[in-house]
C-alpha cells in the first residue's frame, strides 16, 4: 500500500502562499485527486525556474515512470524550483551543441538539464549536464548508472546532483522516510512501520503489528531503525536491522521504555525509561547493554534529541507546569528552559546546522509546528494546519516532515523549513503518521 | 416470604435502579462529573439516601436493619465498582473529586480480595506529542494506582501501562472525543 502525492505548493508571497493553503485545504477535502491540487503551485514565484528537457533514449527503456519526469517532481515537491512544463520547451536538447541559451532565456529559464539514458543490458547509463542560462556556462556534467528496476533511484540521484550544483546544499531525494500506518477493520486495527521514497513511492513494509508502534528513529548510517512497538501489551524498544530484518529487544524495563534517538556515533540510544517510578531520560550505550541517568526530576522528562553537534541534549519537560523545551550543554548538565510564551511546546528536533530547532507548539487551541532560531531566539510558526506532531527534519535543513490531519485522517506533510511550500502524503488506506526522515547514505 | 441473602441484595440493587446508571453516566460522560446517582451518595452517603425501596414495591420488612445496612452497604460498593473508567482534564493526572469514592470501593474490594489482579491503563487525547503523551498516560496510571494503595490495595496486585494516545475509545477531534479519550482504564484480571 502505497501513499500517493497529493498537492504541492510552491513558495511565493506570504499571502499567496496562505491563499493556495487554504484552496488546498477545501480541495483535499472534498477530493483526494492529485492533480486538481498540483495546479495550485503554478503561483509559485519565488521558486527558480528550471527546463529539465525529456532526456534521450538509447535502447528499451522500462515502462513507467520517466527518469526526467522524476527529476522534475523532485524538484518541484523541494519548493524551491518551479521546473518548466515539457509542452512548452522549444527544443528538446540532450547534450551542449544542441543548446541554445537565448530560446531558454526568452522561456525565463534559470537552468537547463539535459541528458541521454543508454541501455547495457540489465543495466541503464545515465549520462547528464547542468547549464546556467545566464552565464552560458556548464556547471554540472556527469554519468550515473543503476539496474533497470532502480530507474527510480538513478532519477533521485540526478535530482540530488542538479540541487546540491545550484543551492550548494546536498539533495535529499535518495533519502528514505520511516513512518507507521494504521488501517482499522471494525474492531481490528493494523499497525505496520514503513519504509518509502520522500514522495512515498516504493514503500515496504518492515514490521505489522495488532498493536501500536511508534517512534521510529533512523540509525545514523541509515541501516537501522528503532522504536517502540506495543507487541507484548506494553511498549519496549527494539532496533531493527532493515537489510535482514533482525531485530533486537533493547529495552524491556517495567514502565516506559520509549522516544528512542540515536547518538551521532550510532553506538548508544538516548530513551525514556521510567523504571525508577518516573519518566527520566537515560542513554543506553548499546553494545554493553549500560544506562545512565540524564535527568532526574519528579516531573516528565521525554522526548530527547542530540543537538547538532552532538555534545549537548534538547528534551521535553513539564518541570515548570507544562511541557517545555530544555537543553542540557552535555548529558546529565543542569538543562536550561528554552521555550517560553506558550503553555505547550514539546519534541524538540534540531536542524543538523545549530540554527533552528522545531517543535509541537500549542497556539491557543491549535497545535501547530514552531521553529525557534537558536541565535536569535525568534519563534515562528510554521505550519497553517492543526494538530499538527512529529516534526522530523531533513538532512539537509531545508525541509520538515510532520504529522497532520485532513478529513479526519492522519495524514504526513512535507513544508519548506520556512513553512512556504507544502506537499502531503496521504495513506491509500487508513491514516499515517510518526514520520522520521532518514540519514543521506554516503 | 423466605428470601435468600443474594437475593435480598438483588432485591435491593433493583430498588436503587443503580448499576447500570451508574456504568453509563460513567462512560459518556465529558463534562468531569459522574452524574446524579454517585453524587448522591457522595452527599448524603450511606442507607438513607434510598428511603424510595419501598414504593418499588420490594417488600424490606423480612430484612433486619441490620440486614438492611449491610445489603445496602454492599449494594453501593458494588455499584460503584461497576465504574472502571476515570477521567482527567488535559494534561493533568489529578483524580477527580468524584472519582474518589469509587476508587475507594476498588481499593476495599482488592483488599479484601489478595488474589485479585488489576492492570491499569493510561491513556491520553491526541493532542499534543505521541511520547509525552505516553508519559502522561503513565503518570495517570501512576495517581490511580497510588490512590488504590493507599486506600488498601497492594502493590503487588497493581500492573500499569500506558498506551498515550494511542487508543482512544472515541475517534474523532471534539472536546467530547478528548475528554472520553484521556482516561485511565481498571481492568479486572
Amino acid at each position: 500500500m502505497g501513499m500517493s502525492r497529493s498537492m504541492s505548493v510552491g513558495k511565493s508571497t506570504r499571502n499567496m502562499a496562505l491563499f493556495s493553503w487554504l484552496m488546498v485545504m477545501l480541495l483535499v477535502a472534498s477530493t483526494a485527486r492529485a492533480e486538481l491540487l498540483i495546479r495550485i503551485t503554478e503561483g509559485a514565484d519565488a521558486a527558480i525556474p528550471i527546463a529539465v528537457v525529456p532526456f534521450a533514449e538509447s535502447g528499451a527503456m522500462p515502462a513507467g515512470d520517466k527518469v526526467s519526469s522524476v527529476v522534475q517532481a523532485d524538484l518541484t515537491m523541494s519548493g524551491e524550483f518551479r521546473p518548466l512544463e515539457p509542452s512548452k520547451m522549444l527544443s528538446l536538447p540532450s547534450k551542449r551543441s544542441e543548446v541554445y541559451f537565448r530560446d531558454w532565456r526568452l522561456l525565463g529559464q534559470r537552468y537547463v538539464l539535459v541528458g541521454e539514458l543508454t541501455r547495457n543490458g540489465e543495466r541503464i547509463q545515465a549520462r547528464y549536464e547542468l547549464f546556467d542560462v545566464n552565464r552560458e556556462q556548464r556547471i554540472l556534467g556527469e554519468t550515473a548508472g543503476a539496474s533497470v528496476s532502480g530507474i527510480r533511484s538513478l532519477a533521485h540521484h540526478i535530482s540530488d546532483r542538479v540541487y546540491e550544483a545550484i543551492t550548494g546544499e546536498p539533495g535529499v531525494f535518495s533519502t528514505k522516510l520511516a513512518y507507521i500506518t494504521l488501517a482499522i477493520n471494525g474492531n481490528e486495527s493494523v499497525y505496520r512501520l514503513q519504509v518509502s521514497d520522500i514522495d512515498g513511492q516504493r514503500s515496504k513494509v518492515r514490521l505489522e503489528s495488532r498493536e501500536p508502534i511508534l517512534s521510529p528513529a533512523w540509525s545514523p548510517d541509515g541501516k537501522k531503525l528503532a522504536y517502540v512497538s506495543f507487541e507484548t501489551g506494553k511498549p519496549v524498544i527494539f532496533v531493527h536491522e532493515l537489510a535482514t530484518g533482525e531485530r533486537t529487544k533493547v529495552a524491556d524495563f517495567p514502565g516506559l521504555n520509549s522516544a528512542p534517538a540515536w547518538s551521532p556515533d550510532g553506538q548508544s540510544l538516548l530513551m525514556t525509561l521510567s523504571r525508577d517510578g518516573n519518566a527520566e531520560i537515560y542513554q543506553m550505550n548499546l553494545a554493553s547493554g549500560n544506562t545512565t541517568k540524564l535527568t532526574n526530576h519528579w516531573a516528565i522528562d521525554t522526548e530527547a534529541a542530540w543537538d547538532h553537534a552532538g555534545r549537548g541534549v534538547f528534551f521535553t519537560s513539564d518541570r515548570s507546569g507544562g511541557p517545555q523545551i530544555y537543553h542540557m550543554e552535555r548529558p546529565g548538565a543542569e538543562p536550561r528552559r528554552i521555550t517560553f510564551g506558550s503553555r505547550y511546546n514539546a519534541r524538540a528536533r534540531p536542524d543538523s546546522k545549530g540554527e533552528y530547532v522545531y517543535y509541537v507548539h500549542q497556539r491557543e487551541s491549535t497545535f501547530h509546528i514552531a521553529r525557534r532560531n537558536l541565535k536569535t531566539d525568534e519563534e515562528t510558526i510554521i505550519t497553517r494546519t492543526g494538530s499538527d506532531e512529529s516534526p522530523s527534519v531533513s538532512p539537509n535543513g531545508r525541509m520538515l516532515i510532520y504529522a497532520t490531519q485532513q478529513g479526519g485522517k492522519g495524514v504526513l506533510t512535507v513544508v519548506s523549513a520556512d513553512g512556504g511550500a507544502a506537499y502531503s502524503l496521504p495513506a491509500s488506506e487508513g491514516e499515517v503518521r510518526e514520520p522520521a526522515w532518514g540519514p543521506i547514505s554516503r | 416470604m423466605k428470601v435468600s441473602a443474594q437475593n435480598k441484595v438483588f432485591a435491593m440493587l433493583l430498588s436503587f435502579g443503580l448499576v447500570a446508571g451508574c456504568s453509563s453516566t460513567g462512560e459518556t460522560m465529558d463534562d468531569g462529573s459522574y452524574g446524579s446517582d454517585v453524587a448522591a451518595i457522595d452527599q448524603e452517603g450511606g442507607s438513607t439516601v434510598y428511603g424510595g425501596a419501598e414504593g418499588d414495591g420490594v417488600s424490606s420488612s423480612s430484612l433486619s436493619d441490620e440486614e438492611r445496612q449491610e445489603a445496602r452497604a454492599q449494594a453501593e460498593q458494588e455499584a460503584l465498582r461497576n465504574i472502571t473508567t476515570f477521567y482527567f482534564d488535559f494534561d493533568t493526572s489529578e483524580i477527580k473529586q468524584d472519582a474518589r469514592d469509587v476508587l475507594v470501593a476498588h481499593a476495599r474490594y482488592l483488599a479484601s480480595n489478595p488474589r485479585q489482579q488489576v492492570r491499569l491503563e493510561g491513556h491520553a487525547d491526541e493532542r499534543g506529542s505521541k511520547e509525552y503523551n505516553l508519559a502522561l498516560g503513565e503518570r495517570r496510571a501512576n495517581a490511580v494506582e497510588r490512590f488504590l494503595v493507599v486506600n488498601g490495595a497492594s502493590r503487588g496486585q497493581i500492573e500499569t501501562v500506558s498506551y498515550g494516545e494511542e487508543k482512544p475509545v472515541v475517534r474523532g477531534s471534539s472536546e467530547s472525543a478528548w475528554a472520553q479519550n484521556r482516561r485511565v482504564e481498571l481492568i479486572f484480571q
